[in-house]
């Protein structure tokens, strides 16, 4: 598993194991965020950041733990790195861009719960990803989850005009359009060879 | 607080039906769509966040009077982690089939909006008792909530119920069901549902008025 080229990783995040249109990681800013198309782009950018950062350090923090033979404390490290990563994203933002912080709103904080992130750092432990890989798998996870985000938006950008029965407007609506989006993606399966 | 006492009933059935955090808050969607392609998986689960959430509950309402404000969110993100991880390694020793299956998504219970949000909202505020029926309640509701995906999805996707075959050989399986997309769409269906009922209850209603 671990020798894969990095373009293949990077693909296969980006696009045939899209993180939320097939692994369902990162759901709700998916739903929460992808009302306006400009809005996603930045979420999408601060997001990519994120992940590419936190992948970083996880890559660090797991070869300490197993050097030092304590992987059950994995999951509480991450988590902090995380944490800490996205409070650092916020300051900036907030700083240079106060219009995006107020659009982001609750959004930007909750990108530590996002599970995109925890999912990226476990699923690169998981697969043994060495230094370099895991950065092209952090950033393919990264594109593929500002693509999905930004091909909803568009789309729910045109939904408002359109006539949409009552039972179905928000949420349900949104995942039906999800969800065809997701068998679009099941095309890119022929890629991965 | 309104002046009527709500009862630890109260706060269990809330749970379960008015706020449902899955069909009526739409939280914790990711496992929610990522695990419930069969029966099995979606009462595991379910129990296991069950199980996450009563503790950290239990903890946050426990040391919510010694929690400094600002430094909260980390302290509850601690102590939900620590109970993530025993549950992971329980599970792993009961059915390391079950923990292959689920795979990641144990772990990733940690950021599960549903616990955090409980703990934020509810169990900061209010006493141990309540806090535990409160958590008792929400897992309920959830597990409910993964259960009738899971049914759904395992039933059209592969004619089976928890890997008994309900349909004849004649039965076609509808594959989509059981890979991402049909995810998506059963779950919107539900939404369907439960918004169609919401509506017609409000006719009601307002015929009555």
């Amino acid at each position: 598993m671990t020798n894969e080229s990095l373009t293949f990783i990077f693909l296969n995040a980006a696009l045939i194991n899209n993180f939320v249109l097939s692994a369902f990681l990162g759901i709700c800013p998916f739903l929460g965020v992808s009302g306006k198309l400009k809005t996603s782009i930045p979420m999408g950018a601060a997001v990519t950041f994120v992940m590419f950062i936190s992948s970083l350090f996880a890559y660090g923090i797991n070869q300490a733990l197993i050097a030092i033979g304590a992987p059950y404390l994995r999951l509480i490290s991450y988590i902090v790195v995380i944490a800490s990563a996205v409070q650092l994203v916020e300051m900036f933002v907030k700083k240079f861009s106060p219009v995006l912080y107020r659009a982001l709103g609750i959004y930007l904080p909750l990108i530590t719960t996002n599970c995109a992130i925890l999912g990226l750092a476990l699923f690169q432990t998981s697969k043994g990803y060495n230094f370099v890989q895991s950065i092209s798998y952090s950033l393919g996870a990264g594109v593929g989850f500002t693509l999905a985000l930004v091909i909803m938006a568009g789309i729910r950008e045109t939904l408002e005009l359109s006539d949409i029965p009552g039972i179905a407007k928000g949420t349900a609506i949104a995942l039906m359009i999800a969800g065809i989006l997701s068998m679009a993606f099941m095309g890119f399966a022929g890629l991965g060879g | 607080m309104d002046t009527k006492q709500t009862t630890s009933m109260d706060e269990f059935l809330k749970g379960l039906w008015k706020e449902n955090p899955v069909f009526v808050q739409v939280l914790g969607m990711c496992p929610t769509l990522a695990v419930t392609n069969s029966v099995i998986n979606s009462v595991v689960m379910g129990i296991a966040t069950t199980f996450v959430l009563v503790m950290s509950n239990f903890f946050v309402s426990l040391f919510r009077k010694l929690i400094p404000k600002q430094v909260r969110i980390a302290s509850y993100i601690m102590i939900i982690a620590t109970f993530v991880t025993v549950a992971e390694y329980i599970i792993q020793a009961v059915s390391l089939e079950v923990h292959k299956s689920l795979g990641a998504f144990i772990s990733l219970i940690v950021v599960n909006c549903i616990i955090l949000g409980r703990a934020e909202a509810f169990a900061s505020k209010n006493t141990i008792g309540k806090s535990v029926m409160d958590a008792l309640g929400m897992g309920a509701g959830f597990t409910f909530a993964l259960l009738s995906l899971g049914v759904v999805r395992e039933l059209l996707g592969n004619g089976t119920f928890a890997g008994i075959p309900v349909f004849g050989k004649g039965f076609e399986p509808w594959t989509i069901m059981i890979l991402p997309g049909g995810a998506f769409f059963v779950l919107g269906a539900w939404l369907l549902f439960f918004n169609y009922l919401k509506q017609r209850a409000e006719k009601k209603e307002k015929v009555l008025v």
